[in-house]
């Protein structure tokens, strides 16, 4: 179903360990430019463990994280966190919602532009002095700020303190921060955990249009099937740190080792609507 | 009566035996406190024992908590309490608009402060000493309240920039102008110093090690007695120039400040001079720590306090971030630290340890993280205080110590700890001002 086919980021081989637990274990899969792909497995399957990996918060043991950015190749897996940010164009939001609390909506937008604003501003210098030069930089990007506020339905939240915000405007907010350092691929770490039928229904909107109009590949980690099974061109299922399944939704959906691994897990997993006990 | 009251009306039996335990925790702290005396004598030191004193203590205790509760129970009925303001009190009456009000009145007196009736020398020398510590409470601001970096060693900066100007202008004979961006400058040197081995540490062991890192370079003050004189200090460190003419008395070849300006001498006259040079130093740190935060840099500060996760997740390098905040800081102690030793003339490790950075970092917390106003009245609270309470001899800390805890009671949160969005949206639609 992808519209892409070329591969835009590449696992191959991916491990980590902490002391004796093997987090991830020879993880290898693809995403493909203009895809919106996931990643879903029981709890502790090690999604967010390749997540950190991908974004440079852990280093792994092994493998390899490559990026494809036009002409230019990244090797993820060796590059600082905030380099893989602003060279690679790999943005993240976290599970745990991190915004910054004490600072308005806004300015949590102008932070992410943070890097496009020092450097047209000679590092400060020139917005010290008050430079045209800075001005002009500090309107675009409170234009590019009010442009996602809009998107996301914040625009009235604008100057309110971001942890003030309700919960759901909070989630919103993050993606929308992560969406102003104009990155090349979205990874979105539980994006609707925690937010109600209605607000994961806009969120599914939101992410269908940020994939279709900005054109921005999505890697997303989900529990909600809802979110995944509607929007996802590509899932993959991670396992105790191994992809035992990967397609479109209704391949993953009629997959034996998915059936599998959500009904024979030792815990009693809560079996997700979408598995099918056709017989 | 009390019908609406969150304090049923209590016997007078339970009435004295509160007023009774809060007289025996009295007495309890005034017997180490009020007990004792030194008594300095030509046979020596003798003790000299004040129970009476600890009997009276008790007793105004008790007899003002029993005031207390029964004024609290007469007025209860009429849902009325004795407190003090509410917290959120300072916040409202210092709304933007009355802020900058406030900050344009400050600014005015001090500007006209030794051209007021009543100002005489001691007074401007409090109000120097004072301006001192808010411009060093408004460069610990950058690294304390807007980057969130607790620094315990602060004072290190400041002793920095003191000695750089005293060799500077000892070894080489150049003029204060030429040294205090020199001091800066080292100072900020080793703000980076100190940055590079903090990098991974926050919070706690951020604060041990700054610690540590001021009573290392204090050491080093004491023990490198070939360059610094060790502790005896170094002395006769020249005195500002007025832009080259001495504030010296008139020496006859007429180069002095005030034959050239053909006035009579006055020793006042350097004071005045430094009290307006320590003015201007510290409006100007006020000017780039307000604009810095309008700026990407000082965002960046904020972002990092917030959350350096996120930070480093949108491609800040919180490297940078944390470095140029240490480093920016400094520098603005070493201006200070300059500052000082020109006015003192004298400088010694002495006046440099680890209470200096305390009370610092204290004004900065008082005032409320990162607010510029509120440092300014905390910085009078702290310095000021102690040295109006003179009179009260050794009672003088123990009031300081009492106004300390009243305050912090009062506003956990600091003096001021509103914080202004550094920038608010530009609304062109109608629509989005409906619900905001």
């Amino acid at each position: 179903m992808g519209k892409g086919s070329t591969p835009l980021l590449k696992v191959e081989s991916l491990a980590i360990r902490f002391g004796g637990l093997v987090a991830v274990n020879n993880l290898s899969f693809e995403a493909r430019e203009g895809d919106i792909t996931a990643l879903i497995g029981p709890n502790g399957a090690g999604k967010t463990t390749v997540f950190n990996c991908i974004t440079g918060f852990y280093k792994p043991n092994q493998g390899t994280v490559r990026l494809q950015r036009g002409e230019r190749s990244f090797e993820l897996q060796r590059m600082d966190g905030h380099l893989i940010a602003r060279k690679a164009g790999v943005v993240r939001t976290f599970q745990n919602i991190r915004l910054f609390p004490g600072m308005s909506a806004l300015e949590n937008l102008m932070v992410a532009q943070h890097v496009m604003l020092m450097r047209s501003s000679f590092y400060s210098v020139a917005g010290f002095l008050g430079l045209a030069r800075y001005t002009k930089a500090e309107a675009q990007a409170v234009e590019l700020a009010r442009y996602w506020l809009e998107k996301t339905g914040l625009t009235s939240y604008a100057d309110w303190q971001a942890g003030s915000l309700p919960y759901g405007a909070q989630r919103r907010l993050e993606i929308a921060r992560a969406m102003c350092v104009k990155p090349i691929l979205l990874c979105l770490d539980e994006p609707a955990a925690g937010l109600n039928p209605r607000e994961s229904d806009d969120l599914n909107r939101l992410l269908l249009d940020i994939r279709e109009q900005e054109r921005i590949s999505i890697i997303l980690i989900e529990h909600d099937m809802n979110v995944v099974m509607q929007i996802s061109d590509h899932v993959i299922v991670l396992e105790q740190g191994r992809a035992i399944a990967g397609g479109t939704p209704a391949e993953v959906r009629a997959d034996e080792n998915v059936i599998r691994a959500y009904l024979g897990a030792p815990e009693d997993e809560e079996l997700p609507d979408f598995v099918e006990t056709e017989t | 009566m009390a019908a609406q009251s969150h304090h049923p009306s209590h016997s007078a039996a339970a009435l004295i035996k509160d007023a009774l335990i809060a007289s025996v925790v009295a007495a309890l702290l005034a017997f180490p406190l009020l007990g004792f005396r030194m008594q300095d004598s030509a046979q020596g030191l003798s003790l000299e024992t004040r129970l009476t004193w600890v009997l009276y203590a008790a007793a105004i205790v008790f007899l003002g908590r029993l005031g207390i509760l029964v004024l609290r129970q007469q007025l209860a009925g009429r849902n009325f309490r004795i407190s003090l303001p509410r917290p959120g009190f300072l916040s409202s009456v210092f709304a933007h608009e009355t802020r900058t009000i406030i900050a344009v009145l400050l600014i005015i007196i001090a500007l006209l402060l030794p051209w007021l009736p009543f100002s005489d020398r001691s007074l401007i020398d409090k109000a120097t000493l004072i301006l001192i510590y808010v411009m060093l409470g408004w460069g610990l601001n950058i690294v304390v309240g807007l980057a969130g970096l607790l620094d315990l060693g602060y004072v290190a900066f400041y002793a920095v920039g003191a000695y750089s100007y005293a060799l500077l202008s000892l070894y080489f004979g150049w003029s204060f102008w030429i040294c205090l961006p020199l001091a800066g400058l080292f100072a900020a040197l080793f703000g980076v110093l100190l940055g590079f081995p903090v990098l991974r540490l926050r919070g706690d062991y951020l604060a041990i090690v700054t610690l540590g890192f001021g009573e290392i370079i204090r050491e080093i003050l004491v023990n490198w007695q070939s360059l610094t004189g060790g502790p005896n200090g170094i002395t006769g460190v020249a005195r500002p120039s007025f832009f080259g003419l001495p504030m010296l008395p008139p020496s006859g070849d007429g180069t002095s400040f005030s034959e050239v300006l053909g006035i009579d001498f006055s020793p006042n006259h350097r004071i005045i001079f430094l009290y307006y040079l320590i003015l201007v130093l510290a409006l100007l740190t006020n000017f780039f720590v307000l604009r810095v935060r309008k700026l990407p840099l000082g965002r960046a500060w904020e972002a990092l306090r917030e959350d350096e996760i996120a930070c480093r997740s949108l491609g800040l390098n919180p490297t940078t971030v944390k470095l140029s905040a240490f480093a920016i800081g400094a520098a603005f102690a070493g201006f200070a630290g300059s500052f000082f030793a020109t006015r003192q003339g004298f400088i010694s490790p002495e006046s440099f340890t680890f209470i200096e950075s305390a009370i610092i970092l204290a004004i900065v917390v008082l005032g409320g993280m990162g607010s510029q106003i509120g440092i300014v009245f905390a910085a009078i609270l702290l310095v000021g205080l102690p040295e109006w309470f003179r009179g009260l001899e050794e009672f003088r800390m123990v009031t300081f110590g009492a106004a300390m805890v009243l305050i912090m009671l009062w506003r956990p949160q600091g003096l001021l700890s509103h914080r202004e969005p550094t920038l608010r949206l530009p609304q062109p639609a109608a629509e989005a001002r409906k619900h905001g």
